[in-house]
This record gives structure tokens, C-alpha cells and sequence, in this order.
């Protein structure tokens, strides 16, 4: 299972003479397993990305490729890509709509033409995995909060089994906590579904953290493509196109133009405070 | 007094269940007492549901306490021959740029609240390019709100309430739809305003990095005031913060776990430079 | 898709036009509809098309934006136009099947055509070159002496805050629908039945949002000590200055013509 892109451009408006593109051209292959963190500024291409994983968007140019087969070929059966690869939208809002939060998440299965009694059990499970308490089960999706409605959400996308999770902003409008809660809880959905995961995000921080490989959009371009390590080390560079390295970037930096031994690519707090630990011979 | 001032506030809601005959009865707000003098830069930390927003709306009087009092600039909120000289001191701005901009033009909406207020015409005028100038939206005055970023709204939405010259700003949560750089634009007209034209900020966030400038720093947890200080020793009781569902910024953890880990640093560390210094002299 | 729709939105530009008191333009909107009607034949519609023309070139509106508009009612405009060409008595012109097309029935379906077309461009000129905020302001103007029927105020806020949200609930529609397909939802294939059902997934959340911002809103209203019209100045109070005076004289100058070139003709 491999999605991958082959050259695809994007633009608006191609029928007047104001073209505006929103992907220029970008190769991209996110292997099997993978964890991945797409990173931008708004405007910056990286929604317009992920709707093409799973052919909600169009190439205006390129192709896209799931399982090395073209998704826009004749006769493709979008429906079926589409709960192969999940895509999670920002506002939970946006897609809550039954009267429960069990019948909320069995909307999925029951479109790809599963039983009422199998639709419950892919819910029921996809419930668990998100970690939301079986109390929640039969109380209406709006009457939760926040962090509840973007596990109902994800709930509702994984009980059509993907084999790609997409998420886009997944914490947005969440509280430290919170934010913490569910990037946990996609990082365990990661090592025990094994599934690969893309999360859309503006915190490097968080990316940092958790993922294995960051991809940075800009202006429809990809300019970084790497480890977090590696695309920080370009911290000045990010700067220029309006993102910031993690603070600890900075700080590691900084101490090693004063003149400290610390390793400039710790990536995380714990890594930081080894390195320096270790510089200051504690 | 100060300009703000709340005295044994409580607000309880009820909240109707399946069976409507009887409300639970939900406590928001929970004997809050705060104090604020003119001028200062304030922020109210909690994750969400701390009650942080419930108080921000008592204070112009959207909401009336249940019990205890809220004054504004001496008023007491629940007189209502002073509603609209409350709402006229104390502005506000909401979490979701879309849903405060009433008008299809930047400056019809700036203009939305002197026009409420009676203000002349000429007036009206001056007031909003004071307020644009102010924000650094001028150039944007006859463009459509939906064609500006979140951060470009937010500025909009905070000039809106500026041209109804108020002493004081309560900002619900004005960042939490914006991305990174719409956060620093907000904060930098925030800060600005505080700055040169001395009003009174009430800024309510759950975004630490937001507070490390804030005069003064409440932490609200269960509709109570859990926390309060300067943000450097809020910041230095970092176990606390993360009982209270909250963070701090990577610098201060970083110098956190190392002062644990016996490096002699300072408490409550707040910025890259301080903790490089604070490093190399130890070093 | 919905984006495309720009009927109706404003543009922003700086020209004669837009500076009109918008008093002026829904007054001169009308008499240009009226005037479409008393219009016959070749002379009346190149009248009309020349003196909407000028308007447009005054108004600074790229034309092709103005065209872009009439897509919406292309439908609209086939259905006109296929009905008076077939339903019109006459001699006929061309016959297949049990459809007849008459000579009469063509004359009439494009000048039906022609109608419809100059009476969309005309009156999306007004809004294109008129704030939602000006335009309300005109008709709770225009409308005051009626002022103690009918809540002229509210009723004026209440369409301008309307004509702002149709954007944003638009592009909140379109939000809904992909976050729905992402989840197999279908909203093309179907029998009727079926298609009424797979629009529930979309109107919930929609409804949903659409209360939440109209509660937010009022809030941000009351916060900005709004309540009602009592007592309220305007940033931009209507008054009439000479070119809307000229204006006035232009269209009313210009519906005589069109009433003189009928009778003479």
C-alpha cells in the first residue's frame, strides 16, 4: 500500500486567463507505514495536498497513483480509495450529523454496503481505538466537547478500516492537554493498526515529537522533504518563508556558536536537555 | 477600585438531560475574585471549559452573575441603565473572526459601533481611520472581510472595537483559529494598543507562549482562580500548569528539567536569550 | 462549483458608478427593467445594450466578471427560450418529431433571451458596484414612509447580514460535502428518494453551523452596543449630490427615448 504523486499541479481558474496555482508540480510517495507531518502556512498548498490522497481534488496536471494503479483512470472505484485512505477534516463539525455518536460513526461503513450488525462492530471497535468511553456511545455527538468530537470524527473515518489515516489539523482549537490527548492517540493508532499516517499541521513543535519524516509546503512547492532533523537543520531557511524551527532548535544553536559541545540536531526537550547535560559534564 | 473588579462571582447554568423536568445545575464560575488597575496588559489562562470565556462575558455584561458582583470602571453590570456605557468601556473580541464582522466592507464594520453609539458622521470617520491606522489595516478599508486572512479579521474585529474608544479590551480566545504567524500579528496590534494607546488589556488564551509579555497572569480552573502572578512565576511552577491541563513554552521546560537535573538556573526562564546566558555563565 | 457564483457579490472598485448614491441605482435598476418592456425590435434592444454598455464601461467591472455572473442562469435561460420557441403559434420553421418550431416562436425566444440577459446584467450591475450595507440603507430609505407598518430597520439588517454570510455558508457547504465524501457519502447517483436522503449528512451539519454563527453573531452585536435603530448615526448617510441628480436625469432621459422609439416605430 503506497500513495503516491507523480508531478501534479493544481490550479484554480484555468478557464480565465487569472490562473492561480496551488500545487506546482509536486513528487511525493508515502510508503506503507509511514508517519508523516505536512507542514505550512495557510495558503500554502498543504490542504489542497491532501485532497488529492484521496481523489476529492483533481490534478489540473500529473498523476496520482494508490497502489501504483492511477486513481483517474476509467472506471476507478473512488468510493473504495476513499475508505483506503481516510481523510479526517479540521472541524469535527463538519461531519457530525446523526443523533448518536455510535450511528455518527457507523455512517461510513454503511455507505461502503455493510450489514447494520457489521457497521456496529467496525463502529464499536473504531470507538475503543480512539479511546472515547462507552458512556459517550448513545449521547448525541454535539453534546461533547471539544477533544470528544475530533475522536467521534476520527472514529468515523477509521471504522471503514483505511489503510491510510489523513488528518488535517487535527488539534486546532484544543487545549495543551487536549492537543496532547489525540496526537497520542494517532501515534498509537499508528504502531498498532500499523497503518501510515499524514497529519497536516502548523506546529513544529508537535512534529517534532512524533513524526518520522516532515514535508514543508510552501506556496505550492515543496521545498523540504526529511527527517525532522534534517528539516530543521535548515532553520534559517524555514524562517524565510514564515516557519520557525522548534525553540529548542534555536537554543541548541546558539549554545553551539557560544562555544558549548551540544549536538545542534536534538529535535525534542529530552534530547536538548541530554545534549547539554552531557556538554556541561553532569 | 480598579477599572475591572469582580467580588464572589458565581455563575451557575442549568443544563437540561434527557429528562427535562430536572436541570443539572453546572457551576462556571466559582467565586472568582480579581482586581485589575487601568492600563495593565492581563491574561486569563485555562484550558477549555475552565470558565475563562463565562468570565470575559460577564465583565461587559453579556452575562449577570448569579450570585456576587462585577464592576466595570465603578458600574455595577447588573444595573441596566448602564448596559451600554459597560459595552462601550469594555469591547470585545471573539474566538471566530467570521461570526463578529457584521459588514461587507472593512470600514463599514469598523464604523458598525460608533454608528450604535450616536456618534456624528465626521466623527464616525476620523474614529475609523484612527482605528485601521491603529490595527495597521488601513490599506485594506474598502476590501472585503472574506478576502482577508484569520489574523487580518481579528485586526479588523479589534479596530471594530477601538472606534468605540473604549478603556478596556477583553480579547475569548483570538487566536485559537489562527495559524502561527496570524497569532503574532494579533498579539503584536494587541500589545501595541496596550502600549500606546493605555488600554486596559483582558487577554484570555490557552496558548502559553502568549502570556510570557502579560503584566500579570490568572490560571482559572473549575470556574476558580487557581494560579496568579507575574508570568515568570507562574512559569516557574510547570508540574502545576500541566495539572491544570496546560503547557509551557519548550524553553521553560527545557530549563525546568535541567534545573532538575542540578544545572543552578534561575526559576521560570521565558526566553531563548535568557536561558543561553543563564547556561553559558554556569558553563 | 458554488464558489463560482459571483452574482450578486460586490466589487470593489473606484468608479462614477459605485460612487452613486444607491438610492439612485435601485431607482434606475427598475426604470431599466421597466424600459426592457416597453423596448421593441431592433432599435429598442440596441438602446438598451448601448446604454447598459455605458454603465458598464462607468462602473469599471470587468465585463467578463459581469458574464461569469450568467452562468447561473443558464439553465434558466435554455428552459425560456426552448418553451417560446416551441409553444409559440405561427408559421413554422422547422419540424421533427411532434415539435414545431415557429418563425414566430424564434423571434419571440430571443427577445426573450435578450430580456433576461440585460435584465440579470442590470441589476447585478447594482449590486456588483453597491454595498450590501449601502444598499440596505437605500431601501430602509426608500421604504420610511412605510416605516409604521412594517420594522423597515430590522428588516434591512437582517438582508445585509444575510448577503454576508451566503459566501461563507456557501464554502461551508462545500466543506461539509468533501468531509462527507471522505467518508463514501454520495450526493450525485441516485433515484430521488435517495438523493433527498444523502442530503441529511450535509443540511445537519449545516443547519448546526448556521445557528451557531447567527448566536455568535448576535453576541459580537450586543457587544458592540447594537440595539436597534434608535438612536443610531450612519458612517454613510444618504445624500444626494449633483451627479446623482444627473444620473437621475440620464435614465429617466434615457426611458423616454425607449418610449418614443416604440411609438414612432
Amino acid at each position: 500500500m503506497s500513495i503516491e504523486l507523480k508531478n501534479v499541479t493544481y490550479a484554480y481558474g484555468t478557464e480565465s486567463a487569472y490562473e492561480t496555482v496551488a500545487l506546482a508540480g509536486i513528487s511525493l510517495k508515502i510508503p506503507d507505514g509511514q508517519f508523516v507531518g505536512i507542514i505550512g502556512h495557510t495558503g500554502s498548498g498543504k490542504s489542497t495536498l491532501v485532497q488529492h490522497f484521496n481523489g476529492l481534488m483533481r490534478p489540473t496536471r500529473g498523476q496520482v497513483l494508490f497502489d501504483g494503479e492511477d486513481i483517474w483512470a476509467e472506471g476507478y472505484d473512488l468510493k473504495h480509495l476513499r475508505s483506503q485512505v481516510g481523510l479526517v477534516f479540521q472541524y469535527p463539525e463538519h461531519q457530525l450529523f446523526e443523533t448518536d455518536v455510535l450511528s455518527d460513526v457507523c455512517f461510513g461503513p454503511k455507505n461502503l454496503g455493510f450489514s447494520q450488525e457489521e457497521c456496529e462492530e467496525l463502529a464499536l471497535d473504531a470507538l475503543r481505538q480512539v479511546g472515547l468511553k462507552e458512556k459517550y456511545y448513545k449521547l448525541s455527538p454535539f453534546e461533547l466537547s471539544g477533544g470528544q468530537k475530533r475522536r467521534v470524527a476520527i472514529a468515523g473515518v477509521l471504522a471503514m478500516n483505511p489503510k491510510m489515516l489523513v488528518l488535517d489539523e487535527p488539534t486546532a482549537g484544543l487545549d495543551p492537554k487536549g492537543r496532547d490527548d489525540i496526537l497520542d492517540k494517532i501515534k498509537e493508532l499508528h504502531e498498532t493498526r500499523g497503518i501510515s499516517i499524514a497529519i497536516v499541521s502548523h506546529s513544529m513543535e508537535d512534529m517534532a515529537k512524533y513524526v518520522e519524516r516532515i514535508v514543508v509546503m510552501n506556496h505550492g512547492h515543496m521545498p523540504f522533504d526529511g527527517t525532522p532533523r534534517e528539516v530543521f537543520s535548515h532553520y534559517r531557511k524555514l524562517e524565510k518563508i514564515g516557519l520557525a524551527a522548534p525553540q529548542i532548535t534555536y537554543i541548541m544553536h546558539v549554545l553551539a556558536e557560544k562555544g558549548m559541545a551540544v549536538s545542534t540536531d536534538a529535535t525534542t526537550v529530552e534530547e536538548a536537555k541530554e545534549s547539554i547535560l552531557k556538554a556541561l559534564g553532569h | 477600585m480598579g477599572i475591572i473588579k469582580t467580588s464572589k462571582l458565581i455563575f451557575d447554568y442549568l443544563r437540561y438531560g434527557e429528562d427535562e423536568e430536572h436541570p443539572e445545575i453546572n457551576r462556571a464560575i466559582d467565586g472568582v475574585d480579581i482586581d485589575i488597575e487601568p492600563g495593565r496588559f492581563i491574561a486569563i489562562l485555562g484550558h477549555n471549559g475552565s470558565g475563562k470565556s463565562t468570565l470575559a462575558k460577564h465583565i461587559n455584561a453579556l452575562l449577570a452573575p448569579t450570585e456576587g458582583t462585577v464592576w466595570l470602571d465603578q458600574m455595577d453590570t447588573r444595573d441596566e441603565t448602564h448596559v451600554w456605557d459597560i459595552r462601550q468601556k469594555a469591547g470585545m473580541v471573539f474566538q471566530n473572526p467570521d461570526n463578529q464582522i457584521i459588514a461587507t466592507v472593512v470600514e463599514e464594520d469598523v464604523g458598525f459601533g460608533p454608528e450604535n453609539l450616536g456618534v456624528p458622521t465626521p466623527e464616525i470617520w476620523k474614529r475609523v481611520g484612527e482605528s485601521l491606522e491603529a490595527v495597521g489595516m488601513k490599506a485594506y478599508r474598502k476590501r472585503s472581510p472574506n478576502k482577508l486572512s484569520g489574523g487580518q479579521k481579528q485586526r479588523v474585529a479589534i479596530a471594530g472595537v477601538m472606534a468605540m474608544q473604549p478603556k478596556c479590551i477583553i480579547l475569548d480566545e483570538p487566536t485559537a483559529m489562527l495559524d502561527p504567524n496570524g497569532r503574532k500579528e494579533v498579539l503584536k496590534a494587541v500589545h501595541r494598543l496596550n502600549r500606546e494607546a493605555h488600554v486596559t488589556v483582558l487577554l484570555i488564551t490557552h496558548y502559553m507562549e502568549e502570556v510570557t509579555d502579560a503584566d500579570y497572569v490568572y490560571v482559572m480552573d473549575h470556574g476558580r482562580v487557581v494560579m496568579q502572578g507575574e508570568p515568570r512565576e507562574i512559569f516557574s511552577r510547570v508540574d502545576e500548569l500541566k495539572r491544570y491541563r496546560l503547557d509551557v513554552p519548550q524553553v521553560t521546560l527545557l530549563a525546568y528539567e535541567l534545573k532538575k537535573s542540578g544545572v543552578p538556573l534561575p526559576d521560570g526562564i521565558l526566553s531563548t536569550e535568557e536561558l543561553v546566558d543563564a547556561l553559558c555563565q554556569s558553563n | 462549483m458554488l464558489k463560482d457564483i459571483t452574482i450578486g457579490q460586490y466589487y470593489p472598485a473606484e468608479s462614477p458608478i459605485h460612487r452613486l448614491d444607491p438610492r439612485v441605482k435601485i431607482v434606475a435598476t427598475m426604470i431599466f427593467i421597466v424600459s426592457l418592456f416597453v423596448a421593441e425590435g431592433w432599435a429598442g434592444y440596441l438602446i438598451s445594450a448601448f446604454f447598459l454598455g455605458m454603465c458598464i464601461l462607468l462602473s469599471k467591472v470587468p465585463f467578463g466578471y459581469i458574464v461569469k455572473g450568467l452562468k447561473a442562469i443558464v439553465i434558466l435561460l435554455c428552459i425560456t427560450m426552448f418553451f417560446n420557441m416551441v409553444f409559440t403559434p405561427g408559421d413554422p420553421l422547422v419540424q421533427f418529431w411532434r415539435i414545431t418550431i415557429t418563425v414566430q416562436g424564434v423571434r419571440m425566444a430571443v427577445k426573450m433571451g435578450v430580456r433576461l440577459i440585460f435584465l440579470i446584467i442590470g441589476s447585478s450591475l447594482m449590486t456588483l458596484t453597491t454595498t450590501p450595507n449601502q444598499l440596505t440603507n437605500a431601501i430602509e430609505r426608500l421604504l420610511k414612509p412605510l416605516g409604521f407598518i412594517i420594522p423597515v430597520h430590522e428588516i434591512a439588517m437582517m438582508m445585509s447580514i444575510a448577503l454576508r454570510f451566503i459566501p461563507i455558508l456557501m464554502e461551508e457547504t462545500d466543506k461539509i460535502m468533501k468531509a462527507q465524501m471522505a467518508r463514501g457519502a454520495d450526493f450525485e447517483s441516485g433515484n430521488l428518494v435517495k438523493k433527498v436522503r444523502s442530503m441529511v449528512p450535509l443540511l445537519v451539519p449545516l443547519f448546526i453551523s448556521a445557528f451557531r454563527r447567527a448566536n455568535d453573531l448576535a453576541m459580537a452585536m450586543e457587544a458592540r452596543c447594537y440595539h436597534g435603530g434608535k438612536g443610531r448615526t450612519q458612517m454613510k448617510p444618504l445624500v444626494y449630490r449633483w451627479p446623482d441628480y444627473a444620473a437621475y436625469a440620464a435614465v429617466w432621459g434615457y426611458l423616454g427615448v425607449c418610449i418614443a422609439v416604440r411609438i414612432v416605430l
